[in-house]
């Protein structure tokens, strides 16, 4: 089951050309841009961790571009997303944030149904991939 | 679709605003003949290398970190933003900014804060130029330890692996930055293109000086022209002297000075009076009463 969180993921993955253009946007609208990798694909996980730290005052894509494949490099079966951060309100804001790397198979979600006190049900979303320790997700891989 | 067996080198050098970036460089820098020539080569050769990827032959885009030497105030910063502009008509740099980065953005305070701090200002610097001003001061030859050291590995390694991202020119005086490559073999045979600012003529100071007032707007009349003559006459010979810097730092002294003069005789006077530097506001210097040994005031 295909994973969609941020913008896009309603699309095909994004090409690095595509990702490009999508981060040259970012950078005329004098966003910085932070890259960040998990293997929790849980919708309530929130907060990935960082790829190094957010790059302010970058000019060109190319450099961003270069991290995300460092990224990728390093972790080739973890989910990757790209965060643009708008400061304009004088706080980091998310402004734009898309994934740009992702398993080459997702097992997906089941619901499990806890049944409590009188009648009531609870439910939760379980990922099968968390059924294995963080790094050994994902066919093992790193 | 076969390279068509003609090529209109013109009509590339008018697409790539060869002409109209080289005129304006010779109209807006005085002087400095062997730095426009060697633009001027680079140029060439750029533009003969994206003809040639285009008529089919093989174009590996040639390696352009430079290296500019020179006294102080002879152009290095000035030209280096020129080039960056440059490169950039010519589609070599993707952005075509600067960034200037000394010792203190580069290196580190403690282990393991050099590698990081470089990477960041080398990332700011991917689609156009990275200028190191006082290059020389990365390698203290007394500290073995010294972080400069890894900054300049990372930085090799940028300028070899990256060289289609960024281009680096390296800044400062000439004898430091021959000291600092002696002691850098592998930097100076990376670097193809170094450069030698000269110092300025008496001459071409002048013409400085006049390029400045135009901008700002001011002019000299005869008289204070020939007194700002004898004013760099004597300035040359003087302790400190930084070719165009000295200059424009003579000519916000000489704005002072109009200032409170115009100020001090009060009245009506003609607008033109406004704009004109006086004789009296130039030999008002120190510089003429055989200054104190090394200050110009």
């Amino acid at each position: 089951m295909r994973l969609t969180q941020g913008t896009f993921s309603f699309l095909p993955d994004l090409t690095d050309e595509e990702i490009s253009k999508q981060i040259e946007y970012c950078l005329a609208k004098g966003w910085s841009i932070g890259i960040e990798y998990t293997d929790d694909p849980h919708p309530r996980n929130a907060l990935w961790e960082m790829w190094n730290l957010p790059m302010f005052d970058i000019a060109d894509p190319q450099a961003i571009l270069h991290e995300v494949n460092a990224c990728r490099k390093a972790f080739p079966s973890y989910y990757i997303k790209v965060n643009a951060n708008d400061s304009t309100r004088g706080r980091e804001t998310v402004a734009l944030s898309f994934i740009v790397n992702r398993p080459a198979k997702e097992p997906g979600f089941r619901i499990d149904r806890q049944e409590a006190a009188g009648r009531m049900v609870r439910y939760t979303l379980h990922p099968y991939a968390a059924d294995r320790p963080t790094g050994a997700r994902y066919n093992g891989a790193k | 679709m076969t390279p068509a067996a003609e090529i209109d080198v013109g009509a590339a050098a008018r697409e790539a605003l060869i002409d109209e970036t080289l005129r304006a460089l010779d109209a807006e820098l005085i002087g400095l003949e062997p730095v426009k020539l060697r633009i001027r080569q680079t140029a060439a050769l750029l533009l003969v290398e994206r003809l040639r990827g285009q008529a089919g032959f093989s174009a590996d885009p040639p390696s352009l970190h430079m290296c500019f030497t020179g006294n102080p105030g002879t152009g290095k910063t000035t030209v280096a933003l020129r080039m960056a502009k440059i490169l950039h008509s010519l589609g070599y740099v993707r952005r075509g900014h600067m960034v200037v980065a000394t010792r203190d953005d580069l290196v580190g305070q403690y282990v393991g804060h050099t590698a990081p701090k470089t990477k960041e200002v080398l990332q700011k610097a991917i689609g156009g130029v990275l200028f190191i001003d006082e290059a020389y001061y990365l390698y203290r030859a007394e500290n073995e330890r010294d972080y400069g050291q890894e900054a300049i590995e990372i930085l090799l390694q940028f300028m070899e692996n990256r060289r289609d991202d960024l281009v680096v020119i390296l800044a400062g005086y000439k004898d430091k930055m021959d000291k600092f490559f002696q002691s850098n073999p592998g930097l100076h045979s990376r670097i193809a293109h170094h450069i030698d600012f000269p110092d300025y003529t008496l001459d071409e100071l002048m013409e400085i000086a006049e390029l400045m007032l135009r901008q700002q707007m001011y002019a000299f009349d005869s008289e204070s022209r020939e007194a700002f003559r004898e004013y760099l006459e004597l300035r040359v010979r003087q302790e400190h002297f930084a070719n165009a810097r000295s200059v424009r730092n003579a000519i916000d002294r000489f704005r002072l000075r109009q200032a409170v003069r115009i100020v001090g005789r009060g009245g009506s006077i003609p607008r033109e009076e406004l704009a004109r530097i006086d004789a009296a506001d130039i030999r008002q210097s120190r510089v003429f009463q055989g200054g104190p040994k090394g200050v110009a005031a």
